[in-house]
């Protein structure tokens, strides 16, 4: 009885809290972002890319006061899963952002689309919703997973690499990877899969050894980037290292010391481009948060901006999903990455660049922009999706 | 040749970073009777410890000390304040209290830390490689080796030859006795979990320049560590210790050989593939197959 007493009030607060939402409210927005475990700085950097936009407004977005939510997902989909269906059914979110792992947003992804709400990741790049599957309501600002890796595949063409080892994290996003390299780089190549947790690579460095490839081209993010980089440099393997930025953050690089030293990097953002937008965000962000911002820091901020421009068109409502959609489609903000548009698929149309690990004048490792390897390249699905 | 040479050193070499973390768990419930999940945050909690103390210009032997030095701490305030009101609690109670321990501890690490991971670099002397019948071996995993190596040479000659040891030995299996012989359990249980967290701090510390040190990262190998106890036996460090190499085989060779060894039966990319996933249950198959051939381990100690 009592407990039942204890229900009904927690009911009653409810409805109280939502019926006291009023337009005047700050819009609810929810992102759901990895936090916790060796990847947890990846979660911690989209946060903090997406508050320095909020802050820089003064808690507004677009002009509109926004109240932000941020959860946990640790890297767990269920988890991801649960958190999405309480900002969409407590805080009655109608935008949802944040999440940074491919895994996690094939779950909550097409919940948040059956509540007709907006899904803009930051950072996770499904090739699910990128094709045949593509949905109005979800954009991504990042990058497509397999998008990225096909300036890889270009590049190591253009370099003269013959035979390859590929590796992957085994799961949604590293198995895209792979797929993305191929569809550009035509020579042989051997694939390898680790766990996503694993921490030792030894069995690995040791293959690698052994079959002696003319490179290496390899996607382990956050925690098991860091691990791998550590214990190849090790190693003392001389077979040359290319990977794309998710391989080589800024975090990753400071993390790892000497080991990246001449990597070559394949990104769409580094720290050194030099456009007015990008100047500002990575000052702001260094006097922030006292370090430098990564990619996943710096999407985020850019998904802030365009969220901003939605709001605006939508005049505060949130409610109003058909202007914020039209309003989001123009990408009608400057990004720090510079071109920026979106696809017929909403995934990112973008210019992808190599960049270079070396040393800089203050004897620190640095990733260097040396060239565009593609320019307004968008993703290899885009034209299957009929919206 | 080659490969199987590396890989030979590289399953010994994980075989005792197991160990390291292993004997600890074993010994605590082995002797205590508590399931401590929270020796992932000791482990943690040790290779902090040792990178922060390796920032700040300690010399890399004593910032490996430190790292134990800070996982016993740890342990002791954990024993302390914690554990010591679980002995009497059945199993659950004590798992959701150090899995509480494992959240709190991670929140801590990350308030004082951040989430960034802490870079800890590789002494010069230790880096680089040595030729070992034929193969480049980096020469700090070889040190890990000779860590894990002399850990349970000194655990052996502890529990084995020592007047503590035997009264560890006695506690686990004749706790009663011992008691009204007028040892200080107490204490010695405090003793034994402080040696657990010696042995996940030095495990932490030592692998601090080749693993991410970051928060979260005990638990990626905690659940390894407990597949290692049930195999060796619980309460057993000698049982630990021969399934901790055995583990350590297994999972090594899954990794490497399976995916060529199908690839002969299948297509590379099905290999790859099959073999990915094989390898990743093998050592959880192994566990299987020995409790069903030896339910309470390969060298269960003598019931209570």
């Amino acid at each position: 009885m009592n407990r039942l007493r204890v229900y009904l009030g927690a009911v009653m607060l409810a409805v109280l809290c939502s019926s006291a939402v009023m337009a005047a409210d700050p819009v609810p927005i929810g992102l759901i972002t990895t936090l916790s475990g060796p990847g947890g700085y990846t979660g911690q950097d989209v946060r903090d890319g997406f508050a320095l936009a909020v802050e820089q407004e003064g808690g507004k977005l677009g002009g509109v006061p926004v109240n932000v939510t941020v959860e946990d997902d640790g890297l767990n989909p269920a988890t991801g899963r649960a958190i999405a269906d309480r900002f969409l059914q407590q805080n009655k979110a109608k935008i949802i952002t944040g999440i940074v792992f491919s895994n996690v947003m094939a779950t909550v992804a097409p919940d948040v689309l059956a509540a007709g709400a907006l899904f803009i990741s930051p950072n996770a790049g499904l090739s699910t919703f990128a094709g045949s599957d593509c949905n109005k309501n979800l954009f991504v600002t990042s990058f497509q997973n397999d998008a990225a890796n096909v300036p890889a595949g270009v590049f190591a063409g253009q370099h003269g690499y013959k035979k390859m080892m590929l590796m992957a994290a085994d799961y949604v996003a590293g198995r895209d990877m792979i797929a993305g390299f191929k569809m550009s780089y035509k020579g042989d190549a051997q694939e390898i899969y680790p766990k996503l947790d694993q921490t030792d690579f030894s069995a690995e460095i040791a293959r690698i050894r052994d079959a002696n490839p003319d490179a290496l081209f390899y996607f382990l993010p956050g925690g098991a980037g860091i691990n791998f980089l550590k214990q190849y440099a090790q190693a003392g393997v001389k077979v040359p290292l290319v990977a794309t930025i998710f391989s080589l953050d800024s975090q990753i690089l400071a993390a790892t010391g000497d080991a990246s030293a001449g990597m070559s990097v394949i990104g769409h953002y580094n720290l050194d481009f030099p456009n007015a937008a990008n100047k500002a965000f990575v000052s702001a962000f260094v006097a922030r948060y006292h370090r430098p911002p990564t990619f996943y820091a710096a999407d985020a901020y850019d998904t802030a901006h365009a969220i901003g421009t939605a709001l605006r068109a939508a005049g505060g409502d949130d409610s109003k999903i058909d202007v914020m959609r039209t309003e989001l489609r123009k990408a009608d903000f400057k990004s720090v990455r510079g071109n920026f548009k979106f696809g017929p698929n909403q995934y990112p149309v973008q210019d992808w660049y190599l960049m270079q690990v070396e040393r800089g004048a203050d004897g620190k490792l640095a990733v260097v922009t040396k060239s565009k390897v593609v320019s307004d390249y968008g993703d290899p699905f885009a034209s299957k999706c009929k919206m | 040749m080659q490969l199987f040479v590396e890989q030979s050193i590289n399953s010994l070499q994980l075989g005792v970073m197991l160990f390291l973390l292993a004997s600890g768990l074993t010994l605590v419930f082995g002797i205590m009777n508590v399931i401590n999940l929270a020796q992932g945050s000791l482990y943690m909690i040790g290779a902090f410890g040792a990178a922060t103390a390796a920032a700040h210009g300690v010399p890399f032997p004593l910032a490996l000390v430190f790292g134990a030095a800070c996982g016993c701490a740890a342990a002791v305030v954990l024993e302390v304040a914690l554990v010591r009101r679980l002995y009497e609690r059945d199993h659950l109670d004590q798992v959701l209290v150090t899995f509480g321990v494992i959240l709190f501890v991670n929140e801590l690490v990350a308030i004082v830390f951040g989430r960034s991971p802490v870079f800890m670099t590789t002494p010069d002397a230790l880096r680089g490689s040595v030729n070992l019948l034929g193969v480049p071996y980096p020469v700090y995993r070889l040190v890990i080796i000779g860590i894990g190596l002399a850990v349970a040479g000194g655990l052996y000659g502890l529990i084995g030859h020592t007047r503590i040891g035997m009264l560890v030995r006695a506690g686990a299996t004749h706790r009663d006795m011992v008691e009204a012989l007028g040892v200080n359990v107490a204490l010695l249980f405090t003793f034994v979990f402080a040696l657990a967290g010696v042995l996940a701090g030095l495990a932490g510390a030592t692998v601090g320049p080749i693993f991410s040190v970051s928060v979260g990262m005990g638990e990626q190998i905690l659940i390894t560590t407990f597949v290692v106890i049930v195999v060796g036996g619980l309460g057993s460090v000698r049982g630990a210790f021969v399934a901790a190499l055995l583990v350590a085989t297994i999972d090594t060779f899954g990794r490497a050989y399976i995916p060529g060894l199908l690839a002969h039966v299948f297509s590379p990319v099905t290999a790859e593939n099959l073999g990915g996933g094989l390898s990743a249950i093998s050592i959880y198959v192994f566990m299987a197959i020995v409790l069903v051939w030896r339910p309470r381990g390969l060298f269960p100690i003598a019931t209570r």
